[in-house]
């Protein structure tokens, strides 16, 4: 592999590890909380991303294409419906089943994908749909102006703009999220109700506002790595979540299931080591390597769970008898 | 018990499944929404009363099911037998006979999938892997030898070996984790065969498939031709469905066997408490890979017969999707119980043919009823007597 190569790869992986990064935060997270896997939240992430579509396609026809003011409110908007919808859903399906076996929840679970996947498809249709890009100043109008369109050159390889932009926000997210984990009080709430939900409670921590809380800001995250993606790739289609949501989850394993830092951490590890191997196999001569990226995002994780069972940040809690 | 007793409990139960079959091929033969929505009104009525006002009506039917587990069984093969005669001769819509047999393909996979969920407690989310080894197997081994008839059925032991052994690999690496974890593992590896098969372009054709898989034949009688009673012709769909009957029955009563011997009870114990299982000298790990097993095998003679139904296999029939659709039958049913999960499985698989006229909506209706039906019916529509009500899958 020439140096070249493995520098692209280093770029297209970060890129994809920031957005994977924001939707595993959401799995631990909630996780962390509920010792839960949401299984709707790759669904989220899909909602997010088709919410920012159309609200940039909306500011676009209203004339306003400067990518400092349409990308943020396409974020805020799209960030806001995620966060309601989160906890909608946590309402709706989660919280009356939360004393009831695991498998309940995981249908109920499944249950609100198909119903998100479904919803999405009739309002926004069954193709690919066409996320709104930066473009030129040539091309106003048709896309989100402001920024530079020529990629930057680092010897053979070439840094997008829009790959700039994706993991500056992926990484200011990551790092707000980590302060308000870490530096608020309601921060120390939701890492007490983590530790020992009963102890929390009596200590004056609201359960349900916690998990409310989680949901939001997991929500959010998630919509905010959609609106990066359809920014990144280019469109949306309503079946995107489900792929990302598994990926996203692990992410969320290899760096410990319900460490927050241990997600982010996954998530680019993640990210670097899809496309590097990748293209490692394809320098090595395995015809049709792209093909198999999502095989080896399993092998990687089944690899993890059966070595590493707990993570790479997390700790091996003995199990309580 | 005297003779008397054997012809009351014959009668009770041939009412009983009287009623239901009646129910199901008037709910099948109904084909405007309205009036059909009313009869699944009735029919939830039904359940509902019987269930919850006429507690003695439930035991002395549940009683007397249990009482004679095979002349029930009996009972219930010879009434379904009827089924293609009726919907090909009486009603002229075939069409009926085929997504009877698409149901009894399901039952043989939700069947097999509560051996491993229900029973021994392991979550498996990538149960459609096992059903899609069966089907590529069989219709390799058929298109390989077309002009042998006896190569499709050489190939069922041939088909349950292979599910099982994929059952037994895949399965290893889930033995120390617990729940959502194995989850997780088992999606993957679900995930893992669909890509390998969309991609290894030698052997699987990719993502086009496989296709002209011969359809079945004993000496010269090929399931094509279809089966011809005196003038009656009941079309080559019946062929599969008396097939796929057959393998139903074989492997309900399988399940009914293994649920009641020592296997089951260690899985059971298994699934309530592994470390208090361990204690009792129940050695978790081989009982585990021999539930993967089982319930592999049943899915790949089920694939199987789905290659050849079809006469095309393609990665597309076995995405995640299947895989969750098999869980909710399960679950649906009740898990653990085996005339819930057969319940589950038929009301799943003959429920979105009947929602057709939402179209497009009908997946949007389905999730939220699996959403409503989960919050307010959690254990199922046939719970198993024998399961306890512990917190853990």
């Amino acid at each position: 592999m020439t140096f070249d190569v493995l520098l692209q790869q280093l770029f297209n992986g970060l890129t994809l590890g920031g957005m994977f990064a924001l939707v595993a935060l959401g799995y631990t997270m909630v996780y962390g909380i509920l010792e839960l896997v949401n299984f709707a939240h790759g669904e989220i992430f899909m909602v997010g991303a088709f919410l920012a579509m159309w609200t940039l396609q909306f500011l676009l026809g209203s004339g306003i294409s400067s990518v400092w003011v349409a990308l943020p409110i396409a974020l805020m908007v799209s960030m806001t419906g995620a966060a309601i919808l989160g906890v909608v859903v946590e309402r709706v399906a989660y919280r009356p089943l939360r004393r009831a076996p695991r498998i309940t929840i995981l249908l109920s679970a499944i249950g609100v994908s198909i119903v998100l996947q479904n919803a999405m498809m009739l309002l926004g249709g069954r193709d690919l749909q066409a996320f709104p890009q930066l473009v030129g100043p040539e091309h106003a109008g048709m896309g989100l102006t402001g920024l530079s369109t020529t990629a930057i050159q680092v010897g053979g390889a070439t840094f997008q703009v829009v790959q700039g932009v994706i993991v500056v926000v992926s990484v200011a997210l990551m790092l707000g999220l980590d302060y308000f984990v870490n530096g608020t009080r309601m921060g120390r709430g939701m890492r007490a109700t983590a530790q020992d939900p009963g102890a929390a409670q009596m200590m004056g921590i609201e359960p349900n506002r916690i998990v409310l809380i989680t949901f939001i800001i997991g929500s959010a995250l998630a919509a905010a790595g959609g609106t990066l993606a359809g920014l990144y790739y280019g469109g949306i289609k309503f079946n995107d979540g489900f792929v990302i949501g598994l990926k996203a989850f692990t992410a969320a394993v290899l760096g410990g299931v319900g460490n927050i830092r241990g997600a982010m951490l996954g998530g680019f590890i993640l990210g670097l080591c899809e496309t590097v191997l990748v293209a490692g196999l394809d320098v090595m001569g395995v015809p049709e390597a792209f093909d198999y990226k999502d095989a080896i995002t399993f092998l990687i994780l089944v690899a993890i769970l059966t070595l590493r069972p707990a993570g790479l940040l997390g700790r091996l809690t003995a199990e309580k008898v | 018990m005297g003779g008397r007793h054997v012809v009351v409990d014959v009668l009770k139960i041939l009412a009983t499944l009287l009623v239901s079959f009646a129910a199901l091929v008037v709910g099948l033969k109904i084909d405007k929404p309205l009036p059909f929505i009313a009869w699944a009104g009735a029919c939830a009525v039904g359940g509902w009363l019987i269930t919850w006002k006429l507690p003695w009506l439930q035991e002395m039917i549940w009683s007397t099911f249990s009482r004679r587990p095979r002349l029930s069984a009996l009972i219930a093969a010879l009434l379904l037998a009827l089924f293609p005669p009726i919907f090909v001769g009486v009603f002229h819509q075939p069409y009926w006979v085929h997504a009877a047999t698409v149901a009894g393909l399901y039952v043989c996979l939700a069947l097999g999938l509560n051996i491993v969920v229900g029973l021994a407690g392991l979550l498996d989310l990538g149960f459609v892997a096992f059903f899609a080894i069966g089907a590529y197997v069989g219709a390799l081994f058929s298109l390989e030898f077309k002009e042998v008839w006896w190569a499709t059925w050489l190939a069922i032991p041939l088909c349950a070996a292979a599910a099982s052994l994929f059952g037994v690999t895949l399965g290893a690496p889930t033995l120390r984790l617990r729940g959502d974890y194995v989850a997780i593992v088992t999606l993957g590896f679900g995930e893992i065969i669909r890509i390998v098969l969309n991609n290894w372009d030698s052997v699987t054709n990719g993502p086009k498939g496989l296709f002209g898989i011969p359809a079945p034949r004993i000496g010269s009688w090929s399931f094509a031709s279809g089966i011809n009673i005196g003038g009656l012709s009941l079309g080559s769909s019946s062929a599969y469905y008396y097939a796929t009957l057959l393998l139903a029955f074989v492997v309900a009563a399988l399940a009914s066997r293994l649920d009641d011997s020592s296997i089951g009870r260690a899985w059971r114990a298994i699934r309530e408490d592994e470390l208090a299982a361990g204690a009792m000298g129940i050695h978790a790990r081989n009982y585990k890979l021999l539930a993967f097993a089982c319930g592999a095998a049943s899915a790949g003679v089920a694939g199987l017969l789905f290659a050849h139904l079809q006469t095309f296999v393609s990665p597309e029939s076995f995405v995640f999707m299947e895989s969750a659709w098999i869980l909710c039958m399960v679950v649906l049913g009740g898990m653990g119980s085996i005339p819930g999960v057969v319940l589950g499985a038929v009301t799943l698989s003959i429920l979105p043919e009947k929602l057709r006229d939402f179209e497009e909506y009908r997946m949007l209706v389905f999730g939220a009823c699996l959403v409503l039906f989960m919050t307010l019916r959690p254990q199922g529509l046939i719970p198993a007597r024998r399961r306890s009500s512990a917190r853990e899958p």
